[in-house]
């Protein structure tokens, strides 16, 4: 398997399916790892770093937790092929910026992602489509057993997986679940969501994570708390109450605009619609508003020509890297607006 | 006032005796007040050690660790405090005092792992798996009993008993 080869599709975890993927885009599951007897990252040196780099490599490589694997050594990776990682949810922002060894393993589907030498040494992650935390859980939790029975974790019989940021120490999960909430945002309802997640200690972060911004709709909500309660216990809260809770007030805001304000909503529907089948330059912040708009509108059943899983894709494919390696060239200000207006309008049917 | 005994350093120790319903005061210095009395008197903090105390304490760091740091990474608390990330593994057990309280800000008021422990750990490869399943167990069996899952509950108590064995 190649960089390349994941360009021209989603990955797994977009595909649209799985349970409640009307509202819930995604489940990302994520375990902080640091090897016992190394300095973590902040205090390592240039060849602690080398050294740590090649071992943890090696032991992904031969502990087969997918049937293939990629290994991208990012030190030696173009900026675009940075860029295209984390528009694919694989590897962090600040993964991609940083500098020295690191690197990130990709195995089946894309629904696997280990990052080395992030802020710990490892970030195992798992993604799903749909509300799918139990299943994610199960999946990482063999990846670690078959890590660990080569690579001996930094390990504390009271603070348990010990990271460098306290803040994730104890079980070092990071449960995120991505939510699709325009009809909130509509309702002018989002802020209860907000503050019910504030209340519960929980982080509500954009499109990419921390420091990011929720943009079209889309917002990622994380717990917080990673000591004093078990993996299955955190997954559990999100599982049964917080992720129900926040799915029924998009419900009930769904409901709402369907039939009260029933022409509000097809206005916005179809301008979206609109918009991206006419326009002739578009960028992607803006894309990425009038897709979840369009996306609402075939999930309540007002458009019925286009598929979710079209707006999936596009979601990811016009974004600056993806769009630049279909296009197989460099493209820069107006000419990426134009190459990207032309690339929506043909996927969907556009004038 | 000058100190009743030797009438010659401060007063700065005030005693008050009632022996057979009489009031007596006394007003000795702290010397006179230890060889007479037997009254342990604490020596003056030097100035500078409490000024030290105060900026410490004002600034969120302890004594103990605020100036020797980590033997192993070399980080002292006031790196953590501004970078907010550890050097190494052993600081958990350097910053023990310290990271407690934060800790405890930060995850609910926990101060101790409940999850997965690994099945090995460390050269030696002590197994470590017991003690704390133990507790994960222990916190399963009170929930099965609170929710009248008797036969979980009865489940829970078998498994317990077997790891304490």
């Amino acid at each position: 398997m190649k960089l390349s080869d994941l360009t021209n599709h989603a990955g797994e975890w977009l595909r649209g399916s799985g349970p409640m993927s009307e509202i819930v885009i995604s489940s990302r599951i994520r375990l902080a790892r640091n090897v016992a007897g190394f300095p973590f990252l902040a205090k390592s040196s240039r060849g602690q770093r080398t050294m740590l780099e090649g071992r943890i490599r090696e032991t992904i490589l031969s502990s087969q937790i997918a049937p293939q694997t990629l290994y991208v050594d990012l030190e030696q990776a173009t900026d675009m092929d940075r860029q295209l990682l984390v528009e694919r949810h694989l590897i962090s922002k600040p993964h991609a910026a940083a500098e020295g060894s690191r690197g990130v393993a990709i195995g089946e589907n894309e629904t696997i992602s280990i990052m080395v030498n992030e802020e710990d040494h490892l970030r195992i992650q798992v993604l799903r489509s749909g509300l799918q935390l139990e299943e994610a859980w199960e999946q990482i939790s063999k990846i670690d057993d078959s890590l660990e029975r080569r690579l001996d974790f930094a390990f504390h019989n009271r603070f348990g997986y010990l990271t460098a940021c306290p803040t994730n120490v104890g079980t070092g999960i990071r449960v995120s679940v991505m939510l699709h909430l325009p009809a909130l945002k509509l309702t002018g309802e989002i802020e209860k969501v907000f503050r019910a997640a504030k209340d519960m200690r929980l982080a509500v972060r954009g499109l990419y994570g921390e420091g990011t911004e929720a943009t079209g709709d889309f917002y990622q909500i994380s717990n917080q708390t990673t000591l004093g309660k078990t993996e299955e216990e955190i997954i559990s809260d999100f599982k049964h109450v917080v992720i129900p809770k926040i799915i029924d007030y998009e419900h009930h805001a769904r409901r709402t605009l369907l039939n009260d304000r029933t022409t509000a909503l097809d206005d916005k529907v179809h301008r979206a619609m609109g918009l991206l089948k006419s326009a002739r330059l578009i960028a992607s912040e803006e894309t990425l508003f009038l897709l979840s708009h369009l996306r609402m509108g075939i999930n309540l059943g007002r458009v019925k020509d286009i598929d979710v899983r079209t707006v999936n894709e596009l979601f990811l494919l016009t974004q600056p890297a993806h769009l630049q390696r279909i296009q197989g060239r460099k493209l820069e200000g107006d000419l990426r607006r134009a190459v990207r207006a032309d690339y929506i309008r043909q996927r969907l049917g556009g004038v | 006032m000058k100190c009743d005994n030797c009438n010659k350093a401060a007063a700065t120790v005030h005693l008050t005796e009632i022996k057979g319903g009489k009031k007596l005061e006394k007003h000795l210095c702290e010397q006179c007040a230890a060889q007479n009395e037997g009254l342990p008197v604490k020596t003056h903090t030097p100035i500078n050690e409490l000024l030290t105390n105060f900026v410490l304490a004002h600034s969120g760091l302890q004594k103990e660790t605020g100036v020797g740091g980590c033997e192993h990474c070399g980080i002292t608390w006031a790196d953590f405090r501004q970078s907010g990330l550890l050097g190494c593994e052993h600081d958990y057990g350097v910053f023990e005092k310290d990271l407690t309280p934060l800790l405890q800000r930060a995850h609910e008021g926990a101060t101790h792992h409940v999850g997965k422990v690994p099945a090995r750990r460390g050269e030696v490869g002590v197994p470590m798996k017991k003690s704390v399943d133990l507790t994960r167990l222990r916190k399963d069996l009170s929930r099965a009993v609170e929710a009248e899952d008797y036969e979980k509950a009865a489940k829970l108590r078998d498994q317990i008993r077997q790891a304490e064995e």
